[in-house]
């Protein structure tokens, strides 16, 4: 039996389903990814599944309790966290602080958090960077701080929304090092990805999404051949192209 | 180690600024006394304010709605029922909080921001001082009076300004040391957090909604308290003086000048907010309505100047000489 389990998801917005009907189970420790063409409805889903949207339909389980339509910060204490795909820092407070923040979700004592907050930045590669302001740091650190911060509210499911968008080379690769690092310690992941490599290497398992809809489910190189995906994708003509 | 020296330093500093502010009355005359007990009372509501406006970014418009609630309940209850100006501030507290709750809960549960909240708050200012027009027209034209007991601690009056001006600095001190532990605690940074970003916040398992009426009720209670000091230290209060929206103005601007979400920031706002109000109307009293030209085009000045109050502008300063360190230091 999955960690999280999610029946029938759907969500409109005025006619257009951006979600429908979407099923899956999330089984504890994996990395899943979750990926589709532009418009496919990947953040739709994120929100739904992170408490940003309700879901008009559908229901989600966790850890055998019925947690749709829960607040985002309700899941927050039940061990589901986000980060965002456009990063939302506390742009006027340090990193520390930042982090500090997110420690508090379990820690309530002010000295604890502090050294928690530490100990995640210096997993991280944040440790130098602890006393600058938020708002200067360049998109790596950023990206970096989303993942510190989600991580020292203790989560056991954490969402990746993109990442890796718009990092560099060696940027991309410390942050799957560091993705990897987060499975270690038995946190099970669940990706966004535009970043073909990133979720290729990374995902246990893939699901794609289309219009809304699952279209594909499986390990990474059954859907890097599936021709269904292929078509989402590159169009029809690539399609026929790969089934010869 | 470093720590332990530096903590010795500030508990030498606090105790000296303690001991002199103790002696201070005794040592200048009656006007001066009363600038002091002014600065006091326009820090204290600042720190109210900047609880719920500073730290959690709740910008209100209208806080003369519990400031006039709290000079109110003392004052008719004193009026009315007998009841001891000093219970009676206890109570305005309360009503004050009430009221907080009253509006947070509608304006919060609809997740209303910036100048939306700003406006809900100036409309139930404006409410109020309405209803409080109404009524005082009718009942109490010449203002509620507060009944004269002669000198003494009990009934909160005194014929001599010295005993306000201790009142006052106990209180100011309470607000100051309240907002320096939220500051340093958990509180503090949620606070900041909901301040920085809503959405980022309750992803990290910050309920938005408790934490704004939180910071609210702090703030009205603190406020609603300092109009029973008001009401005691004039013996009068009026509409005007409770709800008008130059009191809202007042006890927002010495946060913003000073510094917004610091410790510190609002009791220099107010410092040195009524030491330029003071000063130019001592020197251009002469000619009627210079002195407040001169105040708002000094007010323009440092807004546009110091966007973040003075102590944020010297925060910004400081930081660029010695890069390092620099956040410690105004913390306190």
């Amino acid at each position: 039996m999955g960690i999280l389990e999610v029946a029938g998801f759907s969500k409109h917005f005025g006619g257009l389903w951006a979600v429908k009907n979407f099923s899956f189970e999330l089984t504890e420790g994996e990395i899943l990814g979750i990926i589709g063409p532009n418009g496919a409805g990947k953040t739709t889903l994120f929100n739904l599944l992170t408490g940003f949207y309700r879901p008009d339909t559908g229901r989600a389980v966790y850890k055998g309790e019925n947690i749709t339509g829960l607040r985002p910060h309700e899941l927050c204490k039940r061990g589901i966290v986000r980060t965002f795909q456009i990063t939302q820092p506390f742009a006027n407070l340090t990193v520390l602080e930042n982090v500090e923040i997110g420690a508090y979700n379990r820690i309530p004592s002010s000295h604890q958090a502090k050294q928690e907050a530490l100990r995640i930045l210096g997993t991280l590669e944040l440790s130098e960077m602890q006393n600058e302001l938020a708002s200067v740091l360049p998109i790596g650190h950023r990206k970096n701080l989303e993942l510190a911060r989600a991580l020292a509210t203790q989560p056991e499911v954490i969402l990746l929304d993109e990442v890796v968008a718009g990092l560099n080379t060696k940027e991309v690769d410390d942050m799957l090092e560091q993705i990897k690092g987060v499975q270690k310690e038995g946190i099970t992941i669940i990706m966004i990805e535009h970043v073909m490599k990133a979720v290729m290497s990374l995902s246990d398992r893939i699901i794609v999404i289309h219009y809304g809809e699952k279209i594909a489910e499986g390990v990474p190189e059954e859907i890097s051949k599936d021709a269904k995906v292929i078509e989402a994708y590159l169009g029809e003509e690539y399609a026929f192209a790969a089934r010869e | 180690m470093s720590n332990s020296i530096q903590r010795t330093r500030n508990i030498c500093v606090i105790v000296a600024v303690g001991i002199f502010l103790i002696i201070l009355p005794h040592l200048i005359d009656d006007y001066f006394v009363h600038i002091a007990t002014t600065i006091f009372f326009f820090g204290y509501l600042s720190m109210a304010w900047n609880i719920l406006g500073g730290y959690a970014g709740q910008f209100s418009f209208g806080h003369a709605a519990f400031f006039g609630i709290g000079a109110f309940t003392s004052s008719l209850l004193q009026v009315h029922a007998g009841v001891n100006p000093w219970i009676g501030m206890l109570l305005a507290g309360i009503a004050g909080m009430l009221m907080g709750l009253f509006i947070g809960s509608l304006s919060f549960r609809f997740g209303l921001r910036g100048a939306y909240f700003a406006l809900t708050m100036l409309a139930f200012a404006e409410m109020l001082r309405l209803i409080a027009v109404q009524v005082c027209t009718v009942r109490y034209p010449l203002g509620i009076n507060i009944p004269i007991k002669g000198n003494s601690l009990l009934y909160f009056q005194f014929s001599s300004k010295v005993p306000y001006y201790y009142i006052m600095l106990f209180m100011m001190a309470g607000a100051l040391y309240l907002t320096y532990i939220i500051e340093r605690k958990k509180l503090g940074s949620y606070f900041k957090a909901i301040r920085e970003n809503e959405d980022a916040a309750q992803s990290l398992g910050i309920n938005l909604f408790n934490y704004k009426l939180l910071a609210m009720a702090i703030s009205s209670f603190l406020t609603a308290m300092g109009g029973t000091f008001y009401a005691q230290y004039y013996l009068i209060i009026d509409e005007e003086a409770a709800f008008g929206v130059a009191g809202s103005i007042e006890i927002l601007l010495g946060s913003i000048i000073g510094g917004a979400g610091t410790v510190l920031g609002p009791l220099l706002g107010a410092g040195v907010l009524e030491c330029l109000s003071e000063f130019t109307r001592n020197v251009l009293g002469g000619y009627s309505g210079v002195h407040l030209m001169v105040y708002g085009a000094i007010l323009i000045v440092v807004i546009v100047f110091l966007p973040s109050g003075i102590l944020g502008g010297l925060k910004m300063a400081f930081g660029k000489l010695t890069k390092k360190g620099s956040r410690d230091l105004w913390v306190f």
